[in-house]
């Protein structure tokens, strides 16, 4: 027994690295960022100026901040929608045994490998003004070419629809493995009481997948609201700031801007966000995973 | 007779809805490759494949004046360390968590699951800030226990909720055996956790050499730039020569497509088991 207790003492010891690390490089930088948030440090020069609330005043108060913060929410939301619908209609088409199956999985999934920046910069190749491969396809029937990636509208419709096919690949594995988890007796014994197949779907299967719908949403919602490399491939978060996500402005305000005070201060609500939407869809969704641990 | 029209009809649909996905997909690697095979004098549109005359030049050029191989380099080494570590101290972490259910213990498991949460970029003025002060930035040390710790909670997360599924007796038996904690772990419960150490592996693997957001700022300098902040910098300087950029592109994806050619069983797995 002395061992026993001698050897708990040493085994809660293993979880030291990781807990330093996690001091070091994410609690004490959380700290100093409140710090730093009640500042008009410039990001350079060793003095800073304490401003109060100044800070957290001015994200209330900047309706340019307020746009950005609902584009950032209509990425989130959006691609999340688009991704739910693409990725279910997919796993439950792949699902059944068809020919090429094994293919279409692994194609639909290759994006999922590669840097949103590769994809960023392959995707730039279509949606570019001159020369740019969806633009042919509009003048060759016809129509004028869009501008996509220098307006706004274009902007983010063209990050929404990278976005979206980039990582749909989540939602269609979740949702396959959710299918594959519901027992076929249940679907033959709704067939044999008369149920035809969208009743089927209705309320037998997707009820049962309720787990996979709360896990993809969750997933693809946190994916959503963080984005960043897409959008600095192809817009730079221009033109001005409308195609701009929130860590993408917390970067340039920072960086290009020199107002580190005020772009700690949008990080903590960065986070305040996606924990907040997190937890809200999360609970929304009944999900039991988060109290297992 | 009718039914099984519809049927016949609802199938073609669902046919014709998987293949538009799949040619979505298909469409920026297709355009990718043509463009990055054709000379910037040529102006063909590019859907056109260059069948007659293949332009190899760009993949000089990303070779030359990318730095990509160089960039590579310093991926490989970032990626191949951070992922050895992640798997070995979250490993470590997790075994306490999941095996000795203590408040304290309790209490670091549901912070984990916080810390999963945490966005990159939300922490982007203090964290790069603590990296000036301490010379962190544009080294390999610093870039790699920045990679580590953004991926050790989901790593932690992954570990405990395994080992929980898993009897403690053989472990009881080593002890009882006289094993002591680091003979435990190294000869009963790493090889215990094998199978969770694969989907780790590959997550963290990928998720570090596709890293941008935090690896921009952190390896800035041309010479200690990783892959991605090497195209993202290229790209934005091409503007009139595109090819080179995305032949660029093109070679950094060689080692994700072999990784996926022959990890593809493990890697659905690994995203399916992070769900479960």
């Amino acid at each position: 027994m002395v061992r026993r207790r001698r050897h708990s003492a040493t085994i809660n010891l293993f979880y030291l690295p990781a807990g330093v690390l996690f001091a070091v490089f994410i609690v004490y930088p959380l700290i100093s960022g409140v710090a730093i948030s009640f500042t008009d440090w410039d990001g350079y020069r060793p003095e800073r100026q304490w401003v109060g609330l100044d800070n957290f005043v001015r994200l209330v108060t900047d309706a340019n901040f307020h746009s950005v913060l609902i584009t950032t929410v209509i990425y989130g939301v959006v691609c999340t929608a688009l991704q739910q619908v693409i990725g279910l209609g997919l796993a439950l088409a792949l699902d059944r045994k068809v020919r090429g199956r094994a293919a279409a999985r692994a194609i639909i999934y290759l994006p999922l490998l590669v840097s949103p920046v590769v994809m960023g910069t392959f995707y730039y190749l279509l949606f570019q003004y001159n020369n740019g491969a969806l633009n042919d396809v509009a003048r060759a029937l016809g129509g004028s070419p869009q501008a996509w990636l220098s307006t706004t509208g274009g902007g983010v419709t063209a990050i929404v629809i990278v976005n979206t096919f980039q990582y749909v690949g989540i939602s269609m594995i979740i949702f396959l493995a959710g299918l594959q988890s519901i027992p076929s007796d249940y679907s033959e014994a709704a067939t044999l009481d008369g149920a035809t197949g969208w009743q089927r779907f209705r309320f037998v299967t997707f009820p049962l997948l309720q787990p996979a719908l709360a896990t993809s949403v969750i997933l693809n919602l946190i994916g959503g609201l963080k984005l960043y490399d897409i959008i600095q491939v192809l817009t730079g978060g221009g033109p001005g700031t409308t195609t701009s996500s929130v860590s993408t402005l917390i970067a340039r305000t920072y960086f290009a801007n020199q107002a580190a005070g005020y772009s700690a201060a949008m990080g903590l609500a960065l986070l305040l966000i996606i924990v907040v939407l997190t937890v809200a869809a999360s609970t929304q969704l009944n999900r039991r995973r988060l109290d297992q641990l | 007779m009718t039914s099984v029209l519809r049927r016949r009809t609802l199938a073609a649909a669902v046919s014709i809805f998987v293949l538009l996905v799949v040619i979505v997909q298909l469409v920026p690697f297709y355009v990718a490759l043509t463009t990055s095979l054709k000379a910037k004098s040529e102006l063909s549109p590019q859907w056109v494949f260059p069948l007659q005359n293949l332009h190899w030049g760009n993949f000089v050029a990303a070779v030359e004046q990318a730095g990509i191989l160089r960039a590579m380099g310093n991926s490989v080494v970032v990626t191949s360390l951070s992922t050895i570590l992640v798997c070995v101290l979250g490993a470590f972490a997790a075994y306490p968590l999941a095996r000795r259910r203590t408040p304290l213990n309790r209490a670091l498991g549901a912070i984990n699951i916080g810390l999963m949460m945490v966005p990159a970029l939300s922490l982007l003025v203090p964290l790069y800030s603590l990296l000036a002060q301490i010379d962190a930035l544009n080294t390999y040390w610093g870039e790699i226990l920045v990679m580590v710790t953004n991926s050790l909670p989901l790593s932690i997360f992954l570990y405990s909720a395994f080992l929980r599924t898993v009897p403690a007796a053989v472990e009881e038996a080593a002890i009882v055996d006289g094993a002591n904690p680091l003979q435990l772990m190294r000869h009963i419960v790493m090889p215990i956790l094998r199978p969770v150490t694969v989907t780790v592996g590959i997550i963290t693997g990928v998720n570090v050499w596709n890293e941008y957001a935090l690896s921009g700022y952190i390896m800035s300098s041309r010479q200690m730039q990783t892959v991605p902040p090497a195209i993202a910098s290229f790209f934005s300087m091409q503007g009139g020569n595109l090819g080179a950029a995305t032949a660029a592109s093109l070679l950094s994806l060689i080692p994700v497509v072999a990784a996926f050619l022959f990890l593809q069983r493990y890697f659905v797995q690994g995203i399916v088991g992070a769900e479960q």
